[in-house]
């Protein structure tokens, strides 16, 4: 099994179309949506995970592709240098995931991977400069 | 009549017996015990903040050079430091930015790398003179190297202080941090209920010569802070709705830890400091003691728009702390999600550490040698000619 991140963009014409279905009807694949921005006849995004074989994988972004939907591959991460870090917050002002958030118990800074976008923001917000992208 | 003296409770502190509690537990230790029962127990409320704060900076000492040199321009690590004082003092502010690294770079980063016990690069420059011959040095400096080095924060501690919200369709970057378009989010900062001047409204333990934890040493109030406004508006339990008190401290750097002070970088707003500070309250009688029972829900704050550029921002609302601390608030119908900009955990970290030093006999409280003005006019800088020149 296989996991990997990606970015869909719909044209304003192809948003009707019931991708995640066919993706995991026919391609066997799990789809975890971790935002998305679509109305209909405008422009729309679909950030998500996909799980499954390496080939039901390729096989899958190679049916979003022949539907006129162009994609993007997630190959960045987003890391947390949590020794140097104050969990001041100002990095979960910009979050717009949720990935990054206060215990409201222990007021200490939590960061759930899984729903990061790889957006960058906190990278710049971060005042102590503790947050950085991988390549 | 007070129930127990500075002295008193010194002399307890000095014997291991003092009682002593956070800002947060003494909320329910009176909501426990009632408020007299608590009064008679609990000697010192200690509290505790870890927030941006600007108005920061550092006095330094260099010692002579063999020819000595009046240094008249000064740069420590290529940030500028003020020497129109004597021939090897400096005062390097917080937010000065490096010349040759611009904002990633600024004099609270030097301010930290010497706590650290890192060297520092010093470049100077004089005109020289019969007893100064020296025109250049260029030499490394540390910790143990030079003679003083001592913090001398001009405003720190701030009572209360504004939310910051943004209502205009751009995203904006302040001190204030991040503030996304359309009321995207709002920033907060102050430790609420665990604040130091917000247990002690009215200034009535904390005042001049008040012995204070700042960055990890045992520092003094030595003058009110500027901007010290308390006339501000209160609300009925005394605590200001907006910043107010302010307190000017000093403290040496040589006994700092950067585990309570650090660099910040707000992006394309510039350096600040983040300065980790507790103020030990002795607990005098009960009307003390309920002063330090505020809690989050009775300490409001006005949400103010950055968005407009101006000196006098729009009020958008009140909010309390409680409500900023839930992660959401509602402005004009809308939710919108706060985040802090100062640590809670570190303000926690803070009051815990200086309460453990009290119990242990390490930290004594300190009567103020004067009050802090409780009535001061907060001026503007207007823009106009001298007074006896016509148009």
């Amino acid at each position: 099994m296989k996991k990997i991140k990606v970015s869909l963009y719909f044209p304003a014409a192809e948003v009707t179309k019931p991708i995640t279905y066919h993706l995991i009807k026919d391609y066997d694949l799990q789809i975890n949506i971790l935002n998305a921005d679509i109305s209909l006849n405008r422009q729309g995004k679909l950030v998500m995970d996909m799980i499954g074989s390496e080939w039901n994988i390729e096989s899958g972004l190679k049916y979003i592709e022949d539907q006129g939907i162009k994609y993007k591959l997630f190959t960045k991460t987003i890391i947390w240098q949590e020794e140097g870090c104050v969990h001041c917050g100002a990095c979960t002002a910009v979050c717009p995931s949720g990935a990054l958030q206060m215990d409201k118990e222990s007021w200490s800074l939590t960061f759930e991977k899984e729903k990061c976008m790889i957006c960058e923001l906190c990278v710049k917000a971060c005042p102590l400069k503790v947050m950085c992208v991988s390549i | 009549m007070g129930y127990k003296s500075f002295d008193e409770i010194n002399e307890k502190i000095k014997c291991g017996k003092a009682v002593v509690a956070t800002a947060e537990e003494i909320i329910d230790i009176v909501t426990e015990k009632g408020v007299k029962q608590a009064a008679k127990e609990v000697d010192v409320v200690t509290t505790g903040t870890f927030g941006p704060m600007c108005s920061s900076g550092m006095f330094i000492n260099f010692g002579h050079s063999e020819p000595p040199i009046r240094m008249t321009k000064v740069w420590l690590n290529d940030v500028s430091a003020y020497a129109g004082i004597a021939a090897v003092d400096a005062y390097i502010g917080a937010t000065e930015l490096s010349e040759t690294r611009g904002m990633e770079y600024g004099g609270a980063h030097v301010i930290e790398d010497l706590i650290a016990g890192k060297d520092i690069k010093l470049y100077a420059e004089s005109y020289g003179t019969d007893c100064y011959p020296r025109k250049e040095i260029t030499t490394y400096i540390n910790k143990n190297n030079i003679n003083q080095a001592y913090m001398f924060n001009p405003r720190n501690v701030y009572q209360n202080y504004a939310v910051a919200a943004n209502t205009t369709n751009r995203i904006i970057h302040t001190y204030m941090g991040t503030l996304l378009p359309n009321l995207g989010n709002v920033t907060y900062t102050t430790s609420g209920e665990l604040s130091p001047l917000l247990n002690d409204p009215y200034y009535r333990t904390i005042g001049i010569g008040t012995r204070v934890f700042i960055g990890g040493a045992q520092g003094y109030v030595a003058w009110e802070g500027t901007q010290h406004n308390p006339g501000q508006k209160r609300g009925e339990n005394g605590v200001p709705l907006s910043s107010a008190g302010t307190l000017a401290l000093i403290g040496d750097i040589k006994q700092m830890d950067t585990r309570f002070i650090r660099a910040a970088v707000f992006e394309k707003y510039g350096v600040s400091m983040f300065v980790g500070v507790g103020i030990p309250i002795p607990i005098l009688d009960e009307d003390m003691l309920i002063m330090t029972c505020i809690k989050n829900s009775e300490i409001l704050a006005n949400i103010y728009d950055y968005g407009v550029q101006s000196r006098n921002k729009p009020v958008l609302g009140s909010v309390s702390y409680e409500e900023l601390r839930s992660g959401s608030i509602e402005i004009s119908g809308k939710k919108v999600p706060t985040a802090p900009l100062s640590s809670l955990k570190k303000a926690r970290e803070i009051a815990e550490l200086l309460k453990q030093q009290i119990t242990k006999g390490e930290f004594f409280i300190t009567q103020p040698v004067a009050s802090l003005p409780l009535e001061n006019k907060a001026n503007t800088l207007d823009i106009r000619g001298l007074e006896n020149e016509k148009d």
